[in-house]
């Protein structure tokens, strides 16, 4: 598989990064080098294996849903960019358009 | 013997004896690291006021007669990845350039508990992205053998400020050879726990099912010892296993009688320095001296398609966990003027540099409509087949032994240009993560450059006390962990 940097430039706008024309095609060059080595996957006989997420088996563990201390609200708010008051304040969610 | 070539174990036994001061030891590292820092660079933060306190409040304790810690006293260097509460944690991050956690990851509260002086937080490649810490953001940590080489990484603060003796120990993660390649290029003990061994919270994450946090030390002993602090069980880790730690330094001066050394073949075959073979094939005489038996193994997959399989798993687990930096919460937000989605993108772009922003776009596309299967599916999958085969290998022997890394460190800036070429050079590293099982690296010799050589060494999962027991048996008979870096 081979991607064209018009494909990197949707991948790019899935990540949310903003790459320049000239960026794409370096991307696209590196990616497709680093792609053309992980193809060799394709070659081996995975019939029948179940995928391995974890490298231990992980089952869901449970607690008490009980109220206990949290961070208190100008702790949670002191690495915020941006506040207003009690909140993070960020850009407008919707456009104008 | 100067104070700054003590292991810790020594340091913890003088201070036991009233011969030095806890804060007489982090004098004295202060000093290395300001004499080195300006060569090294191992540091991105250093405060020397709150280290002296730390040490201060120890020896305020051991004069009240009050208990004192496994670590009390013994300066401990922290990969900047690790979450210390009120001081900054970048991840060697234009990102997180400004980030103060408020709260202490797990191993940095063990680490307190303990008594160990917290003397700074060392250099990474960005996000632990990684294997030579040329990609931080800030600066370039130079081998401490050789200032025109790399240190290895993505732990290279960590592994070339013990090599330097700015620290007897320090902490690293490991998530493909992160901590065991370094260790292997500045000539020290790196060990990778066991998956699920050392609790993760507050480990800013890069790959959840590969990361372990462990230790840097010049011996095994004290390898040993900082890991018998850190392991253990925490309900904040949903991973963290919940098993006894034993009492890792208590067993370790026993050798271990019949050991088994497993080799894999397809490991000592292309692309392996002449030097390093031969290193490690006297290393593997010296066991048979003393009794062990080596055993063929064969680990296909391991050797023909970890890193294809690593590239996909852990490039498309990054894209996940650094999709939370957008600039809203927390982190770098541009100064630009724009809607919400661009404000995002613009905030990545400028805070994320371009190994990061790589793994994000490969990780993205290997978990996109229509390309999950063929790469993330299939790779989990290999994954798999790697696990059982290190499974069968040890039905067949006890440990099993190879170089860390194919070749001594390179020097700076020969594999920028090639991010593949990069990847390759975890070879021998990287299947232990995809397995979730243990491994050290020890110092086995050096290059006719004078440059390190390790010797890896990998167990079942929770063996630890096994690796540490064999890996010393090896550095009971030899000095190579003895030599100091010419600085």
């Amino acid at each position: 598989m081979s991607l064209s940097p018009e494909q990197v430039r949707k991948v790019a706008a899935l990540a949310r990064l903003e790459l320049s024309p000239d960026q794409l095609t370096v991307m696209a060059g590196q990616l497709n080098r680093i792609l053309d080595f992980v193809d060799q996957l394709q070659q081996v006989d995975t019939t029948g294996v179940e995928p391995m997420a974890h490298p231990i088996p992980v089952e869901n563990v449970f607690r008490e849903d009980a109220p206990r201390e949290s961070l208190p609200t100008g702790e949670a708010l002191a690495n915020a960019p941006n506040r207003g008051g009690n909140f993070f304040a960020v850009p407008a969610v919707f456009s104008d358009e | 013997m100067t104070i700054t070539d003590r292991t810790a174990s020594e340091l913890l036994a003088l201070q036991a004896a009233g011969d030095v001061s806890a804060r007489a030891i982090t004098d004295a590292f202060l000093a290395v690291i300001r004499e080195r820092e300006p060569t090294v660079q191992a540091f991105v933060q250093v405060d020397e006021a709150a280290a002296r306190q730390q040490a201060e409040a120890v020896d305020a304790k051991r004069r009240a007669g009050a208990p004192l810690g496994p670590l009390a006293g013994v300066p401990v260097a922290v990969k900047d990845v690790l979450c210390t509460r009120g001081v900054r944690t970048t991840c060697s991050s234009r990102m997180l350039a400004d980030y103060v956690p408020p709260y202490d990851a797990h191993v940095i509260e063990r680490l307190r508990a303990a008594d160990a002086v917290l003397i700074g937080k060392t250099n990474l490649d960005e996000f632990a992205m990684g294997s030579s810490t040329e990609n931080s953001a800030f600066q370039v940590t130079r081998n401490p053998w050789d200032s025109t080489r790399i240190p290895g990484g993505s732990s290279g603060g960590s592994a070339a400020a013990v090599a330097a003796r700015e620290a007897p120990l320090s902490l690293g993660t490991d998530t493909g050879g992160s901590i065991r390649q370094p260790a292997s290029h500045c000539g020290i003990v790196g060990v990778k726990p066991t998956y699920g061994r050392v609790s993760r919270y507050g480990l800013v994450a890069f790959a959840n099912s590969l990361d372990q946090i462990g230790p840097f030390a010049r011996t095994v002993t004290d390898a040993a010892r900082l890991l018998a602090v850190i392991a253990g069980h925490d309900a904040r880790d949903s991973t963290s296993v919940d098993q006894s730690v034993p009492a890792y330094t208590q067993s370790l001066d026993q050798p271990l009688q019949n050991l088994r050394i497993g080799i894999p073949q397809e490991f000592l075959k292309t692309g392996l320095d002449a030097e390093v073979e031969a290193a490690v094939r006297a290393a593997l005489r010296e066991y048979q001296a003393q009794g062990a038996t080596l055993v063929d193994v064969t680990l296909p997959h391991a050797a023909h398609h970890a890193i294809a399989v690593y590239y996909i798993v852990a490039t498309a687990e990054a894209s996940s966990n650094l999709a939370r930096y957008d600039g809203m919460h927390f982190g770098h937000r541009t100064a630009d003027k724009g809607d919400l989605i661009a404000t995002m993108s613009r905030s990545r772009t400028e805070g994320f540099g371009p190994e990061v922003q790589r793994r994000i776009m490969l990780g993205t596309y290997a978990l996109s409509s229509g390309y999950y299967d063929a790469y993330y599916l299939q790779a989990m999958k290999v994954r798999r087949l790697i696990a059982e085969e290190f499974a069968t290998a040890f039905t067949q022997c006890d440990i099993i032994a190879s170089p860390t890394s194919p070749t001594a460190a390179f020097p700076i800036g020969e594999k920028t240009a090639d991010p593949l070429t990069m990847y390759l050079s975890d070879i021998y590293t990287i299947s232990a993560n995809l397995a979730g099982i243990p491994g050290v690296s020890l110092p086995c010799g050096f290059t006719s450059n004078g440059l390190p050589i390790g010797l890896q060494l990998l167990a079942p999962p929770f063996a630890e006390e096994r690796l540490f027991r064999s890996a010393r048996m090896y550095e009971a008979a030899t000095d190579w962990h003895t030599r100091r870096p010419p600085l």
